[in-house]
């Protein structure tokens, strides 16, 4: 069997709705249709009533779902884009993700946010926003990088009482495959090492995580054994494995394709410089994408993001340092 | 379908008891919103005090005729219509005190209150945010095979120009729930005259663009609210969709308790709409011959009674203290991030 990553998202929501009847989907064209990129296919039919085409309107769409949060239900949004969950904004960080504090009501909600950018997706339909949400307190956001854990994930973020951002990367939708689903999975909060080494650590997420990891397989060959962190999930940080595998390596260098300012990279850092000093041999570095908008040519585009070439270049900087 | 309810007078029949609960109410915020105030100027409220004063009538008329199961989001002038529909003088005065005993233990104040798990839904102050809330809670409702319920949500003037008032209202009519909003189009939002805020003759002409019933009602006649809001809260209990109801009327005080309001004109003050509707209530009641003026006048001494006392014991309840805070934004324990 040949799983990929969208087929997997797609299995967890059917699982999801079979298993639990509290659950419902809603966003636009996930209906009949299937969804923009098909991680509804055939669920509508399947499951009557329990899969709902929305209007074109990311604000009622998440208020809609938070109030049938809080009247016991079980939601998964489907942003078409996470580009488009700006227009939602308000309804994510000032409704679901404060309601627990304000009231001692949680606010089971699944958010799902196509994220990342692909060749010619262009400034809004490329974005990256986990630092975003991950900002505000009351928020739960998930990154998963393999079939296994967007399939585990996806599963363990409907059971989580909180709001729940799950960013799922358009990149990897058809381009990752696993043998099979799995059957069991870390925890949620847990980072996984996803590549042992002794030189230095690459901490990272999502689609990076592949980039890194070809970016190890480059240094191998010039002898320099590079270790990488799957974080799995931005918030919570698991801020031990990172620490841990900085004992080992003495540097680390943080990648990811969102934007530098503020961002996951820098609460890594800031995390690792302020618990674990003692630990580093050299300054703590990122790799983030261009501090622009995200260019549409896949020339441009190629080169705002962080690449496997860059990583390993940044990484030999690193370990000349 | 579309179709604006004319106002008309209607003689009080049957439902004598019915009113006379929903006046004592409004009576009962009155004297509540009076005291607020007179904190306010004593320095005792934690953050600002906003206030319903005019808008009594309209608002105890959404909250009276809510059955308890049903769903209610109030606003900010809405003190009447959430005492109707079962919040107290109690967790009032707890919530602007800043008692750590409130619904909102100090975590959020004055009109940001609620009890969500009873369908009495806590304000954002981001307006317009409320409604597709309200909406969702009705959809889970009908998921769970529950018929009968209604949702109800008020706002201003100014909150019909939010996108989430548009998003919101549109998305119940397409799903057709028992939505029931509820405009006090009080002639400003903060200072704005509504001249500044919409340019169609009416805000409930925009009811047939959303494909929702319209209704527009005096909000200074009490009879003519209980009747126009009980109607449209039976239609959506009903089946007949959501119900989009404009009461026209004046924002008696300022903004809030630290606005002078000297914006509002003179003439405007001294029109019809800026009549009292708690006057305008005990008249009705007294020439419909339900009540005696000495009753009236018993239950505002009643009402302040209940409020003073109510008053006196929240300011000897004890503050929130920072060292007992659970800080903690996520019910999952397991997965904080940040501690302490
Ligand atoms: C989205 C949003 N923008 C601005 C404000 C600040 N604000 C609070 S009340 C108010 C005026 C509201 O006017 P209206 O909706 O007519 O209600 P009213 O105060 O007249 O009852 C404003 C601008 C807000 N609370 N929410």
């Amino acid at each position: 069997m040949n799983v990929t990553y969208l087929e997997a998202i797609r299995r967890a929501q059917e699982k999801a709705l079979a298993d639990d009847p509290r659950v419902f989907i809603y966003g636009q064209d996930v209906g009949a249709f299937g969804g923009a990129f098909k991680a509804t296919k055939g669920l509508a039919e399947k499951f009557p009533g329990r899969v709902l085409d929305a209007t074109l309107s990311e604000d009622a769409i998440v208020g809609i779902a938070i109030g049938a949060a809080i009247e016991g239900a079980r939601p998964i949004v489907e942003m078409q884009f996470a580009d488009f969950s700006t227009c939602g904004l308000n309804q994510i960080v000032n409704q679901a993700a404060t309601l627990y504090y304000r009231t001692g009501v949680s606010c089971p909600i699944v958010v799902r946010l196509p994220s990342g950018g692909t060749a010619g997706g262009g400034p809004f339909h490329s974005q990256s926003m986990e630092a975003l949400y991950a900002h505000y307190p009351g928020t739960i956001v998930l990154t998963p990088a393999t079939v296994e854990d967007a399939y585990s994930m996806l599963l363990a973020a409907v059971e989580i009482e909180d709001p729940v951002l799950f960013c799922e990367h358009k990149f990897l939708y058809n381009h990752l495959k696993a043998d099979a689903l799995p059957t069991d999975a870390l925890p949620i909060g847990k980072a996984r090492i996803a590549r042992p080494g002794r030189d230095a650590t690459i901490v990272t997420y999502s689609a990076m995580l592949h980039e890194s990891l070809a970016a190890a397989k480059e240094l191998a060959g010039d002898g320099f054994e590079v270790e990488v962190v799957d974080l799995r999930s931005v918030k919570p940080l698991d801020t031990d494995t990172v620490l841990a595998s900085v004992a080992r390596t003495g540097r680390l260098l943080c990648v990811s394709e969102a934007w530098p300012w503020g961002g996951v990279c820098a609460e890594v850092v800031a995390r690792v410089t302020a618990e674990g000093f003692g630990l580093l041999d050299a300054p703590p570095q990122r790799l983030n994408a261009k501090d622009t908008p995200i260019p549409y040519h896949p020339a441009l585009w190629g080169t705002h993001r962080p690449t496997a070439t860059a990583i390993a270049d940044a990484t030999r900087r690193l370990l000349e340092i | 379908m579309s179709e604006a309810v004319k106002t008309r007078s209607a003689p009080v029949q049957g439902e004598g008891r019915e009113l006379v609960r929903a006046y004592r109410i409004m009576l009962l915020a009155r004297v509540l919103e009076e005291k607020l105030a007179a904190l306010y100027r004593a320095g005792r409220i934690k953050g600002g005090v906003f206030l319903g004063r005019g808008q009594e009538a309209l608002s105890v008329s959404v909250g009276i005729h809510l059955r308890k199961g049903d769903i209610f989001a109030p606003l900010i002038r809405d003190q009447a219509g959430r005492m109707a529909f079962g919040d107290t003088v109690l967790d009032t005065l707890r919530t602007y005190l800043g008692s750590a005993l409130g619904s909102m233990r100090g975590r959020d104040g004055n009109i940001h209150r609620g009890r969500p798990r009873e369908g009495y839904y806590a304000m954002i102050s981001h307006l317009g945010a409320m409604l597709p809330l309200v909406a969702g809670g009705l959809l889970a409702r009908r998921f769970r095979g529950e018929s009968g319920v209604v949702g109800a949500t008020c706002i201003g003037d100014g909150g019909t120009s939010t996108g989430a008032f548009h998003e919101g209202l549109n998305a119940a009519a397409v799903e057709k729930l028992p939505l029931v909003v509820v405009v006090a189009n009080n002639q400003f939002a903060y200072s704005t005259p509504t001249s500044r805020q919409y340019a169609c003759a009416d805000l409930v002409d925009r009811a047939a663009g959303y494909g929702v019933a319209g209704h527009k009602v005096d909000g200074t006649d009490f009879l003519e609210c209980m009747r126009v809001v009980g109607g449209a809260i039976a239609a959506a209990r009903s089946g007949n969709g959501p119900q989009l109801i404009v009461a026209d009327l004046l924002r008696l005080v300022g903004h809030g308790e630290h606005d002078d309001a000297k914006y509002v004109s003179e003439e405007l003050k001294t029109s019809h709409l800026g009549r009292d509707c708690l006057v305008v209530a005990g008249e009705q009641l007294l020439e419909a011959g339900v009540v005696t003026a000495e009753e009236l006048k018993v239950w505002r001494d009643e009402a302040q009674e209940e409020v003073d006392d109510t008053a006196a014991r929240v300011m000897r309840e004890p503050e929130p203290d920072p060292a007992d805070e659970e800080w903690r934004a996520i019910s999952s324990e397991f997965l904080e991030d940040f501690r302490g």
